[in-house]
């Protein structure tokens, strides 16, 4: 589904990330661990396009497309997703047209509210999108316009962080809906997720996971083993380990 | 869309004059415009109108085919009342001409809150001869529809004279659509209109103005309220369209405890206008006020007034203006003023010009809309000012003006 080749990416005139290369599966989920400021964000941002995110060397392929020089919202209909860590608040938009737009004309009926209320988020149907949003509220309004896109390749940058205990369940069942994790044969649909605490793990079931420390991935393998080594020996461990 | 964009320029490029004001006024010369106008014939059933005459009234929220869910209707052509009519019992309407002569006491109300000495325009409006509506509903009525009524022109160079009155009487309910538009072929032309509006005792007053004037257009409405004790005054303005010059600041008195006035504009300036627009809300009492406007300029000059003053304690005020300015050219200037007298007051503003957020278009566009859709699903938000208690009729009313300008500006 995504392959990352040799990616090198600057912001500004800073070098954020360094001959970066992966993949994901049809149907996979691979997890990105790693500290603040180690380039995870910057990552996904790259691969979504965003015009700030200067890809200087490498290339990122999408279903055997070079998407490497496409915009945003290209690659946004060839069937890519992301879920913003700290989207913008837009002033005067409703939560209910931007769950239209994202419908992109496939709105049946009650198909908004119906989501909505999934998300427990019926009440927010006419608030301005993401103004005054707690976290939890921002990651649930993230989720619903992703459900609403139907992305094949879903990006999610750390769903877990600000959702409190009451939510995290809802969150999880959120996002296993929009991977079809319970589905097994017939899945079509693949993740990369960011998470820092880990918490989101308990709820979905990853494939693989990789740590991406200053700006290099420094260890492949199972999540729950990746987890669980970051744990008890910190980052710093991943990069002791392999050498 | 609250980032402000800087000037890269303002450290090394001299100021020409200190004394060069911002926003020029634009002058109007009264000379230039005549009072002499033909007499139109008064119209039983204005469902005979012409079509294109029909179809400019319906673009500013007047409807003349069916006004089964108004509660009265007045329509102006030039210096001609062509019709007006209440539908429902409480609720009066007709000419002003006419109700001064039926009600000697309208003296108590005539030029008491517009002072005929204030400008050119109101000495203008004091001294020729006026025409305007007078719209009344009596005590406790609740006018189940809207009164909507239409100041047309139709004749070139025309100085409309307008005086208005409208007085909700004590416990009363009224909303009131004005439409203000000139005939398809309409070309230069002045509109003066003195309006003076009353909102005794727990009365309540919706008032929802359209304007849709044409780029040769000057128009001066001097606008007084007075708002007494648990009244509620709540003011739409709307005006999308191009116009030569407007100069609007419509000042509302609370002088009784727990009223209620709130001002909302919605404002665009393509190239060629220029729109002075502003509200003035004096706290004389214990009561609460908001002032809301948002600007967009797609060439043209904005002058986004916003004047509160607090004279007493716990008077609480709100101002909040914001505007955009789209393409190269354009110019907002936001102006919010705030007046306290005495301790314990409550008054805030919040004012942002500026372009929108690339972020947010970017933010939309990772959902798959396109640069153009995502702009302008933004603009359509800004303008979306959220009118509480607004009927659903009105608030259709609105987003039809703002839907008809959407593609102009994009």
């Amino acid at each position: 589904m995504l392959e990352v080749e040799e990616l090198t990416v600057k912001v500004g005139n800073k070098q954020i990330l360094h001959d970066i290369s992966l993949s994901v599966d049809i149907g996979e989920t691979l997890v990105l661990f790693g500290p603040n400021g180690g380039g995870k964000s910057t990552l996904l941002m790259a691969i979504m396009g965003l015009p700030r995110y200067d890809v200087t060397h490498g290339r990122i392929m999408f279903k055997g497309e070079d998407i490497t020089h496409l915009p945003v919202d290209e690659r946004s209909r060839r069937g890519i997703g992301i879920l913003f860590q700290r989207p913008p608040v837009i002033r005067g938009v409703k939560m209910r047209d931007m769950l239209r737009a994202c419908l992109h004309g496939r709105e049946d009926g009650d198909a908004i509210d119906r989501l909505a209320q999934k998300a427990n988020m019926a009440d927010h149907l006419d608030r301005e999108v993401n103004y005054g949003f707690s976290g939890g509220e921002v990651k649930r309004s993230e989720l619903m316009q992703l459900i609403a896109q139907q992305p094949e390749f879903v990006m999610l940058d750390e769903p877990d962080s600000g959702v409190d205990l009451v939510n995290i369940s809802l969150v999880g069942n959120m996002i296993n809906e929009l991977l079809e994790r319970d589905r097994m044969r017939s899945r079509t649909k693949s993740g990369l997720v960011i998470t820092h605490t880990g918490h989101i793990l308990d709820y979905i079931d990853a494939d693989r996971a990789c740590v991406l420390l200053n700006g290099g991935i420094w260890c492949r393998g199972n999540p729950r083993e990746i987890l669980a080594g970051i744990k008890s020996h910190g980052y710093e461990g991943c990069a002791v380990c392999q050498k | 869309m609250s980032k402000v964009m800087q000037s890269k320029t303002a450290k090394t490029k001299p100021l020409k004059s200190k004394a060069q004001p911002a926003t020029p006024a634009i002058d109007v010369d009264l000379q230039a415009y005549t009072s002499e106008v033909e007499e139109h014939p008064y119209q039983k059933d204005p469902s005979r109108l012409s079509a294109a005459d029909k179809q400019r009234m319906h673009d500013v929220g007047v409807v003349v085919d069916d006004t089964a869910q108004r509660a009265g209707t007045y329509l102006q052509v030039d210096q001609s009342v062509i019709h007006s009519k209440a539908e429902q019992e409480g609720v009066e309407v007709m000419g002003t001409p006419q109700a001064l002569e039926k009600y000697p006491w309208l003296s108590d109300y005539w030029w008491k809150l517009v002072n005929p000495e204030a400008d050119k325009f109101t000495q203008y409006a004091n001294t020729h001869p006026f025409k305007g509506y007078f719209i009344r509903v009596a005590p406790k009525v609740k006018a189940t529809y809207p009164v909507q009524s239409c100041l047309y022109i139709a004749k070139h160079g025309l100085a409309q004279n307008v005086h208005n009155l409208v007085i909700v009487e004590e416990g009363a309910e009224l909303n009131i659509i004005t439409g203000c538009t000139v005939a398809p072929v309409k070309d230069e032309g002045l509109h003066v209109g003195i309006s003076e509006f009353f909102i005794k005792k727990g009365g309540k007053l919706t008032f929802t103005m359209i304007h849709n004037w044409a780029p040769r257009m000057a128009v001066r409405p001097r606008t007084g309220i007075v708002i007494e004790e648990g009244g509620v005054f709540l003011n739409n303005y709307i005006c999308l369209k191009p116009v030569r010059t407007l100069q609007t600041y419509p000042t509302a008195r609370l002088v009784g405890r727990n009223a209620l006035a709130r001002f909302n504009s919605v404002l665009m300036a393509a190239e060629g206008s220029h729109l002075d627009v502003g509200s003035r809300v004096l706290l004389e009492a214990k009561a609460r006020a908001e002032i809301i406007s948002r600007a967009i300029t797609t060439g043209g000059t904005i002058i986004a007034r916003g004047f509160m003053s607090g004279q007493v304690a716990d008077a609480k005020g709100h101002l909040e203006c914001r505007g955009l300015i789209l393409g190269k050219k354009g110019n907002i200037l936001a102006i919010p003023e705030l007046e306290g007298t005495v301790a314990g007051v409550d008054l805030s503003h919040e004012a942002a010009v500026g372009k929108i957020a690339e972020e947010e278009i970017e933010y939309l566009m990772a959902r798959g809309l396109t640069r153009d859709e995502s702009v302008a699903v933004i603009i359509r938000g800004f303008l979306s000012v959220d009118i509480e208690g607004l009927p659903p009729e009105l608030s259709a009313q609105i987003r039809q003006a703002v839907e008809l300008s959407e593609q102009e500006v994009m």
